[in-house]
């Protein structure tokens, strides 16, 4: 370190410039996911210390365990710019894209010891490298490109005004990387579900003025099981996508495309997105009972029963014109206010 | 410490199925001397479901609501983590696309309102830790928590994404949560370390698709049960209604008996703060929880 009287005299280094100069590293341990599909019948964990200095990548990391601990080590790369969408893992459970998350900012977060793991333990091929074959024939599903007569010999090109680029241009910068697919935990129930990568897909072709199979993707993705209708809303997504994304965010506009091109259909899930409104329009709050029923149906109440036995047992719900189920719920001050609003507001029907 | 006072929304679940909620988060409230001015003109925030049919009109009722808060010039808390993201959605909205606002504000002005956004907006549970302080909570402490081992559920709401919410919930880490864990310490509890204590409860698929949710729940019960949890807290009602009221269809879809009682993250306070059975509401739980009151230590 300088002495007081020289940094005082030469002012022009900033503090943040006189630490990037410094030489100082941390010692971190790499709890490392190791596994060969051809050979081992179960995973096992391998520790790799090392110092770790302030402008390492976690890739530069992974290279280090293959160069200077086990030439076997296995993880995908190409770039090395954030672009090809190869180098995606976990870190403590947080999907990284190791050529682009800086790993002293992960140890900030996490501590001395990083968990490192492939996206998804369960399609493990070797070490960091998975299947990604559910990914790809997923996003292929929704027809992730544009669709259109194109004239052979045009004349002039395609033009599209920057309002209508934009509505797509954070979309259009997906680079399959796999981060929030792997990170959604209805992937990992629903073998069905396309995911929040094929989503963002299916938004990005369809709002582009030059496509013309929008309604067909907004078909795809309305599919109970498959569609966006099964999202749980976790965000999980949102947190992982390492280029800002925000897939639900995307899910959320489909959602409102549907509606919009009258390609909803009348269902469980559309009834109970649209239902909210019943209850705001009669009491601005929920009717938490009503919507059940509305969404259900009658014949579909059946199976609330037993809950809805339980929850009266509680004093959670009340008896009510001969219905359970059905509460009486408060009603807001200023209702007519809301009331007014909705009927202003509202944009969409089912 | 200057008197902490704060724009109560409810939102649904509080005023319905689950009155514990809102009776223990008054009587925490009253007991620590905080004041509680209740936004009886607020909306059902829409719960993320009327935004996926119409999000727009999801905006303008979210903003109605903020508005009140504003005219009593006070931070706006809630109790709910739907109803947090939601009212943070819009709040980040009008705050950054001035054409949304302008749009929105063209609405409100028909029922004499205008957004400002000068209120913010924070969970109950942050506005405990950050701005009472929980050295305060514990000075507070009546009936210290030891005797339990409590798995902290923080449900996604809260948690992501950690952009919006960076401000109002002190930076907490979404993959590393650690507020209800510093809560439980300071009530004298044992937090449990488990796997799925940031993870999703299905909730918002419960009605069409029934299995993801049951699943999505029971492996996060079951793995708080395997570490040896008592009971599980979260600050969020619909969690709870997922994880109380549905807990035996959750055990029959994943074949084992679950038998965890679920509090509301203010009636976990409450317990220690020494409140009344009749505020704490145990009684309104549908998986057995009234054993977990007592009177002493
Ligand atoms: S928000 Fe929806 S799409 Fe995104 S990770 Fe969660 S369930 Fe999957
Ligand atoms: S949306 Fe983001 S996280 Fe998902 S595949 Fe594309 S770049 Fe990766
Ligand atoms: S190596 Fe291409 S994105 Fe990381």
């Amino acid at each position: 370190m300088s002495t007081q009287e020289v940094t005082t005299e030469y002012e022009p280094f900033d503090t943040d410039e006189m630490e990037s100069l410094s030489p100082d590293t941390v010692t971190v341990t790499l709890k490392t996911f190791r596994f060969n599909a051809e050979t081992d019948y179960l995973p096992y964990y391998k520790n790799y210390t090392m110092e770790v200095g302030k402008d390492e990548l976690i890739l530069d990391l992974l290279n280090r365990i293959k160069w200077e601990h086990d030439g076997s080590f296995s993880y995908r790369r190409s770039c090395r710019h954030g672009i090809c969408g190869a180098c995606g893992i976990k870190v403590n459970g947080k999907a990284t894209l190791a050529c682009k998350q800086n790993a002293l900012e992960l140890v900030k977060l996490f501590g001395n010891e990083l968990l490192i793991e492939p996206q998804s333990k369960k399609r493990a091929v070797k070490d960091m490298i998975i299947d990604k074959k559910d990914f790809w024939d997923k996003h292929a599903a929704v027809k992730p490109y544009v669709v259109a007569e194109i004239d052979p010999h045009p004349e002039h090109e395609t033009k599209q005004s920057i309002e209508e680029f934009n509505r797509f241009l954070d979309a259009d910068l997906c680079i399959q990387c796999g981060s929030c697919h792997y990170a959604c935990p209805v992937v990992e129930v629903n073998e069905d579900y396309l995911g929040p990568a094929a989503f963002n897909a299916a938004y990005r072709f369809t709002v582009d003025t030059r496509d013309e199979a929008g309604k067909e993707r907004l078909e795809i993705t309305a599919q109970p099981g498959a569609g966006v209708w099964d999202c749980v809303k976790c965000y999980e997504c949102a947190e992982a996508c390492p280029k800002e994304i925000n897939p639900i965010e995307k899910i959320t506009k489909l959602h409102n495309l549907q509606f919009e091109e009258g390609v909803a259909r009348s269902n469980v899930a559309t009834r109970h997105a649209e239902g909210f409104l019943r209850g705001m329009k009669k009491h601005g709050y929920l009717d938490e009972a009503d919507i059940v029923l509305y969404s259900e149906g009658f014949l579909g109440m059946y199976k609330h029963l037993k809950t809805a036995i339980k929850m009266l047992k509680a004093g959670k719900i009340h008896w009510h014109s001969g219905v359970p189920f059905i509460q009486s719920v408060p009603k807001i001050k200023n209702h007519d206010e809301l009331k007014k609003l909705i009927e202003i507001s509202q944009t969409h029907t089912l | 410490m200057s008197k902490l006072h704060y724009a109560l929304f409810t939102g649904c679940t509080a005023r319905q199925s689950t009155p514990e909620l809102l009776s223990s988060t008054l009587a925490v409230a009253k007991k620590l001397g905080i004041e509680i001015t209740i936004l009886e003109e607020a909306s059902c925030c829409g719960a993320s479901h009327l935004q996926d049919f119409d999000e727009f009109l999801a905006h303008v009722i979210n903003a109605r609501n903020i508005c009140y808060a504003e005219k009593h010039g006070l931070t706006m808390i809630t109790i709910c983590n739907t109803c947090q993201l939601n009212s943070a959605m819009t709040k980040h909205a009008l705050d950054t696309d001035p054409d949304l606002r302008a749009r929105v504000n063209e609405k409100l002005a028909e029922v004499g309102l205008e957004y400002k956004g000068t209120s913010e907006i924070k969970h109950f549970l942050y506005a405990l830790i950050d701005d009472y302080g929980l050295e305060n909570i514990k000075d507070k402490v009546q009936i210290p928590l030891s005797r339990f081992n409590i798995a902290p559920f923080y449900g996604c709401h809260n948690i992501r994404p950690s952009e919006l919410h960076h401000d109002a919930n002190g930076g907490e880490n979404p993959y590393a949560p650690n507020s209800l864990d510093r809560l439980i310490e300071a009530l004298e509890g044992h937090p449990v370390d488990y796997d799925h204590k940031n993870k999703c409860c299905g909730f918002h698929v419960e009605l069409q698709a029934n299995h993801t949710s049951e699943v999505l729940a029971g492996n996060a019960m079951i793995d708080a049960v395997d570490n040896n949890a008592d009971l599980m807290v979260t600050p969020c009602p619909l969690c709870h209604l997922k994880m109380d009221t549905y807990q035996d269809d959750i055990g029959k879809v994943i074949g084992r008996d679950v038998e965890l009682p679920v509090l509301h993250m203010p009636q976990m306070v409450a317990l220690a703060l020494g409140c009344t059975p009749e505020e704490i509401g145990l009684k309104y739980h549908v998986q057995k929880a009234t054993h977990l009151y007592s009177e002493t230590a």
